[in-house]
């Protein structure tokens, strides 16, 4: 049997050359001390075949119309065999894709593997950077519930400010004036045909440079790069101590890719996928659209911006990295790799991930929403069951002033906590608040009567400390 | 004549290398320019097909609302109506709806129910008399300006009319706010 299978396997490959095809890049040799650092490449690519193999899975139920592509994932998710399940591979396979390409591309920048000859290992990363989000934003619209199609808005909107063409950028992404029959379709077409081929082409191409390049040997401090002796250096190191890529560099690529899709799965399995919200359709006005998580701190950006700077920050400020990203090799390309001899380095990927993170939080959180959900205020927070400060506590949520301020923890956090106002502001400085508004506040002077401004203050000058600690 | 003609012509110059076009240099130009040509004639109706939705027109179309008797005067209601010309596998999507409000006996304001910041749908708080968008926070007053946060517009306004005791709305694409 063993003999058959060689012989069979001999001529196969003798007639279709798949040794003579792939063996010298399984074989070509690497640095000996690649270690586990080098596997967040090799990662992004099994999460992107994870993407690719449940995506063409899912395509075989999905239907990308308009009218039924949420019943299709309604079908997917509720009664389509492993649908549920996924659904969640292509959702965490997303998240790990996101993920792991920024390790790599953090590692990649801490041990200056991007400098000569690798400047176009780096340019081409980028770009698939770019193209992975793309079909982060464009997958999360494919979910297409009520999430889904306001934030194909707020896409458009953000597009509109684009100088000159923004009007016309933002027609193309609706696929018209308004949403309709032909703006799923199009996400559609963006995110299974145009994207993928597009990343198809360009990891070929990160490939091809990888081999062609090599792997970059671990950095040495001290061992600066010199676009004359580099590449004999390189030759001389692998000559000297290389070891080939398989099995010997690959086997650490096929533990973590491993130990990744089991991850994946069992979070696949065990969380699931994210719940479908109401039905896509936008004359339901209750809709709260948040991206997904790995561009939430965009959300949180959007918000926290000063609005005169809005213009710029919202598109010059993404175009701006994306460009510095595409140039940082030829901004600097020679010399030291190690991060030790290169602290702004470090600095810079600390403070990416600070910033990142710090927004992301924010963005989770939103204190800039007003809380619509704030129920009215029960009698033991009021501290009375009539009067004055009753009908004032009734009216704090009942003008909406609970949406957006806190009273002892219940309320939104838009505006101040304001549990213990009366401590900190007059009688008379409550009331000029209350009638002509202030920073981010409204002016509530118009719709509200002179007797409940007084049943308010009343309420208000009662959050006090002292007073509070008596409550029971 | 022949030979007259003939006569006067200047002498050949022989050509440069440059200026010889060899059997080999015009099957690459050929290539390159057939090349050329399939990619225009599949590109072009591609593009334009990806890109037709654009220059497709939606005329206002008007829409009634409903008797003028049916909305009491001071409050705001939400309305929803279809848009005017869907495409046929648009299904809930071309629902849409705006936020009515009736000024005095024949004053109605339509307002666009998207923020003007980034669109998102903004919800009316009837007893506080604000709009309030759940995205980031912008806050209009009854009558769609500003009251606070980072919309940059006062809530886009539909053009209204009262025909045959009905009101009517003209319907108009989404409002998209535009930098220059």
């Amino acid at each position: 049997m063993k003999k058959l299978v060689v012989a069979v396997w001999t001529w196969v490959d003798d007639r279709l050359g798949i040794s003579d095809l792939i063996g010298p890049s399984l074989k070509h040799l690497v640095p000996h001390d690649a270690g586990w650092w080098y596997v967040f490449g090799s990662a992004t690519l099994v999460a992107f075949i994870v993407q690719v193999a449940s995506g063409v899975a899912l395509a075989f139920s999905y239907v990308s119309s308009s009218s039924q592509a949420y019943e299709t994932l309604v079908f997917i998710t509720e009664h389509a065999p492993f649908g549920r399940f996924l659904r969640g591979l292509h959702y965490f396979g997303a998240s790990a894709m996101v993920l792991m390409v920024g390790a790599h591309m953090a590692q990649t920048f801490l041990f200056g593997s991007y400098k000569f000859p690798r400047e176009m290992n780096w340019t081409t990363g980028v770009l698939l950077l770019g193209m992975t989000l793309a079909m982060g934003f464009t997958g999360q619209l494919l979910r297409w519930d009520q999430t889904a199609a306001w934030s194909v808005v707020v896409a458009a909107e953000q597009a509109g400010r684009v100088p000159f063409v923004g009007d016309w950028l933002a027609q193309f992404i609706l696929g018209g004036k308004s949403i309709g029959g032909a703006t799923l379709s199009r996400f559609f077409a963006i995110h299974v045909f145009l994207v993928p081929g597009c990343m198809f082409a360009f990891i070929a191409l990160h490939l091809w440079l990888v081999l062609r390049h090599g792997i970059s040997e671990p950095p040495t401090p001290g061992k600066r790069v010199d676009r004359k002796t580099y590449r004999q250096e390189y030759h001389d190191l692998l000559q000297k101590s290389g070891h080939p890529f398989w099995p010997d560099g690959a086997w650490r690529d096929f533990v973590f890719g491993t130990g990744l899709i089991v991850a994946i799965a069992l979070l696949a399995f065990f969380v699931g996928p994210p719940a479908l919200d109401k039905p896509p359709d936008p004359s339901l006005l209750d809709a709260d659209p948040r991206p997904d998580w790995y561009l939430l701190w965009y959300f949180a950006v959007l918000a926290l911006i000063p609005p005169q700077w809005e213009a710029y920050v919202m598109i010059l400020a993404p175009a701006a990295i994306g460009i510095l990203l595409l140039i940082v090799p030829m901004l600097h390309n020679q010399g030291e790799r190690a991060a030790s001899r290169r602290p702004w380095s470090i600095a810079v990927v600390l403070l990416s991930v600070i910033m990142i993170g710090s927004l992301w939080i924010a963005g989770a959180r939103s204190p800039w929403s007003p809380n619509f959900n704030a129920q009215p205020l029960p009698e033991k927070v009021i501290g009375a069951s009539s009067g004055p400060v009753f009908e004032g506590g009734r009216l704090f949520h009942d003008k909406g002033c609970l949406n957006c301020h806190l009273i002892q923890g219940l309320g939104g956090r838009r505006g101040p906590d304001l549990t213990f106002i009366g401590n900190q502001l007059t009688k008379n400085d409550i009331v000029i608040r209350i009638v002509n508004g202030g920073v981010n506040m409204p002016s509530f002077g118009n719709s509200l009567k002179p007797e409940e401004i007084d049943e308010l203050v009343a309420f208000l000058q009662s959050r006090q400390r002292t007073l509070q600690a008596k409550t029971p | 004549m022949n030979e007259n003609t003939s006569n006067h012509q200047p002498p050949c110059r022989p050509l440069t290398p440059e200026e010889i076009v060899t059997r080999r240099r015009f099957f690459e130009c050929l290539s390159i320019g057939m090349s050329a040509i399939c990619a225009l004639i599949i590109g072009l109706p591609i593009v334009g097909f990806i890109l037709a939705p654009l220059f497709r027109k939606s005329p206002g179309q008007w829409i009634s609302l409903g008797k003028v008797d049916d909305f009491k005067i001071g409050q705001t209601v939400n309305v929803t109506f279809a848009d005017p010309s869907p495409l046929p596998w648009a299904g809930i999507t071309a629902k849409t709806a705006a936020w009515l409000r009736r000024e005095n006996e024949e004053t109605f304001i339509a307002f666009s129910v998207n923020c003007t910041h980034l669109g998102c749908p903004v919800r009316w708080l009837a007893d506080a008399e604000l709009f309030m968008c759940p995205c980031h926070g912008g806050v209009y007053y009854k009558d769609g300006s500003v009251a606070a946060g980072p919309p940059p517009h006062p809530l886009t306004r539909y053009e209204m009319r009262i025909e045959n005791g009905e009101v009517k709305l003209k319907s108009a694409p989404i409002p998209i706010t535009t930098t220059v």
